[in-house]
């Protein structure tokens, strides 16, 4: 399974790398990573369908999370891919807000990676 | 001799008539200027029996008996006035009537005395008899002048006196007018000075209020961007905890020897040991970034009609058992005062949960300190020093038109008071403020007040407030609208 993470923090990439470094080693899971909105727009446009899970932070400069999260589920064919969206803020209007623009799942900073692991077992 | 009585009896009737004219006179000034004395009737009666002389005088033939009452009266008049003070302004008159009436006293006495030497003298008297009456014509049209100018300055005097009455009158209409002004002023400075202090506390209120609401926000925003790296900072450090495990086991799949594997154990045992306490510590950083952003919560929770004494009764044994539980010497006496007929209101229930926690455990926290601060009597270390009871109580009441400007608002009203340490100004005026705690390094993160007043104004738009006195009490009271 291909997840792509989207978040402006690059240490992000070196914590996903280590945290998931069974996943990673065991090939169960393999992990792209944007650092911007854009930067995740560009990487889907060439590789068609190859990340079937879309981690996204929804506070970045540039182009927000949110706005990534509309393009994705109204420009790409059918089945879109699944997207989580991460945020700082975890209150009900971010929440709904999220839901509204199609979100599969909606997780708060910190990142709990032994919730998100189980919840990606289940997408799997 | 017929002669002589003409002139005689002409004479006479002059005499009659200046006694009338004199009394008249009299009684005219003593009319005019002292109209207060007792003169009047008894001159009145005077000119009354002058008439009646005179009239008998003319009709019976009395001349020998009347002239001496005539020369009598006069003189007697004459000596009144020059006697009494009363009678000055009518001097004039006397001096005018003066001479001819000497003359005919003395003409009358030698007509008694001595007939021949009357004859000798008769004729003198008869030259002196017209320039006496030419004296009292010119004097009395002097003196007539004088009276009138006497008149004209009385009565100057007299407007005068009234001018000076009108403004004395009016002096005093004017000093009540001003004396009624100082008081409404006076009332309306008191009025005002009220107003002053009222505006000052509200905006001291207000500005307490505004500095909260800031510190709040600030908090949160401090904790917001501290969160992240934050984040990274734990989660690595338990990542190296983890990877340091992995690299134990890889280490003894290594063929070295013994002895070296206890060297890198040693180390690694170091660099886990320093991963843990990273962690354990960035932990620590991580609840009170929680703490922090509890104040930048909008409405998380739900709010529902919550029975506020089945809440806060809950609450305070929450907090004592936890107490006991970490310490077991911990007692306190719990008084709770509920209002019974405290009707439900819509809170958060969680929320204002909290804030009794936090002021519970606070309460109890103080009685604690104060039990063990008190010196306990010397040799009879078992009793309980001074008898001091830790109380702890929790009054509810329930307000009606109390808040709000409609007054058909309702509330409930809770005062938590504990007897233990209480509070100085200086402490008072900071404890609503993030960070601020008397506790000692490690015990209190200085967020629990600060929180349940922003639960409190900010998710209830309610109030909160404490009194208190030092090493006596403190008491903390919310109001939650309806």
């Amino acid at each position: 399974m291909k997840v792509l993470v989207v978040d402006d923090e690059r240490d992000m990439k070196t914590l996903f790398e280590q945290r998931f470094r069974k996943e990673i080693r065991g090939n169960e899971m393999e992990f792209v990573f944007a650092f911007s909105g854009e930067e995740a727009l560009d990487y889907l446009a060439r590789h068609v369908h190859e990340a079937v899970l879309i981690l996204s932070d929804i506070n970045m400069p540039g182009m927000s999370g949110l706005d990534l999260l509309r393009r994705i589920k109204k420009e790409f064919a059918p089945p879109p891919p699944v997207v989580m969206m991460i945020t700082a803020y975890g209150d009900d209007e971010n929440y709904q807000q999220c839901m509204q623009c199609g979100a599969d799942d909606f997780l708060t900073k910190p990142l709990d990676f032994n919730v998100l692991k189980e919840k990606l077992k289940t997408k799997n | 001799m017929s002669e002589f009585s003409n002139i005689y009896s002409g004479y006479m009737f002059v005499e009659t008539f200046i006694s009338f004219f004199l009394i008249f006179q009299l009684r005219k000034t003593l009319r005019t200027f002292h109209p207060d004395a007792q003169w009047d009737k008894q001159l009145t009666i005077a000119m009354y029996v002058i008439g009646v002389v005179a009239l008998l005088e003319i009709v019976l033939p009395i001349e020998y008996i009347t002239k001496w009452i005539w020369h009598l009266l006069l003189l007697l008049i004459i000596v009144i006035s020059f006697r009494k003070q009363e009678f000055f302004s009518t001097r004039m008159t006397i001096y005018a009537v003066l001479p001819l009436v000497v003359i005919s006293l003395i003409k009358d006495t030698l007509d008694v005395l001595t007939t021949d030497f009357y004859i000798t003298v008769e004729k003198y008297m008869d030259y002196a008899f017209p320039v006496a009456i030419t004296w009292m014509i010119a004097l009395l049209i002097r003196s007539r002048k004088q009276h009138k100018a006497q008149i004209a300055e009385r009565k100057k005097r007299h407007e005068e006196e009234e001018e000076y009455k009108l403004i004395t009158e009016r002096k005093a209409e004017l000093e009540a007018v001003v004396l009624e002004r100082t008081a409404e002023l006076m009332t309306q400075k008191t009025e005002l000075q009220h107003a002053l202090s009222d505006l000052k506390s509200t905006q001291a209120q207000l500005i307490h209020r505004e500095k909260m609401a800031s510190l709040g926000e600030l908090t949160a925003g401090i904790a917001h961007e501290i969160q992240n790296p934050l984040n990274f900072v734990n989660n690595f450090s338990e990542l190296s905890v983890e990877l340091s495990e992995e690299l134990e086991q890889e280490i003894n799949n290594l063929s070295v020897s013994e002895g070296e594997k206890i060297t890198l154990f040693a180390f690694l045992k170091d660099l886990k040991d320093n991963q843990k306490k990273i962690n354990y510590h960035g932990r620590r950083a991580d609840a009170i970034v929680k703490g922090m952003l509890l104040h930048s919560r909008k409405n998380t929770g739900q709010k529902e009609l919550t029975d506020i004494n089945l809440l806060a009764e809950e609450y305070l044994q929450l907090s004592y058992h936890g107490l006991r539980a970490k310490d077991k010497s911990f007692t306190a006496t719990m008084q709770t005062e509920f209002d019974q007929v405290l009707e439900k209101i819509n809170i958060v229930p969680q929320d204002m949960g909290r804030v009794f926690l936090n002021l519970f455990t606070n309460a109890f926290y103080s009685v604690t300190e104060k039990k063990n601060l008190l010196p306990s009597p010397q040799g009879d270390k078992d009793k309980t020093p001074y008898n001091y009871e830790p109380v702890v109580t929790v009054t509810t009441k329930s307000l009606n038109s109390l808040l709000g400007e409609g007054g058909s608002d309702k509330g409930v009203e809770i005062k938590i008071r504990d007897n233990g340490m209480g509070m100085n100004q200086e402490v008072l005026n900071k404890i609503f403020q993030p960070f601020f705690s008397t506790k000692p390094t490690g015990q209190g993160t200085g967020l629990g007040l600060s929180i349940s007043y922003d639960i409190v104004t900010k998710i209830h738009g309610g109030q909160m407030s404490a009194k208190t006195k030092e090493s006596e009490f403190a008491e903390f009271t919310i109001v939650l609208p309806a």
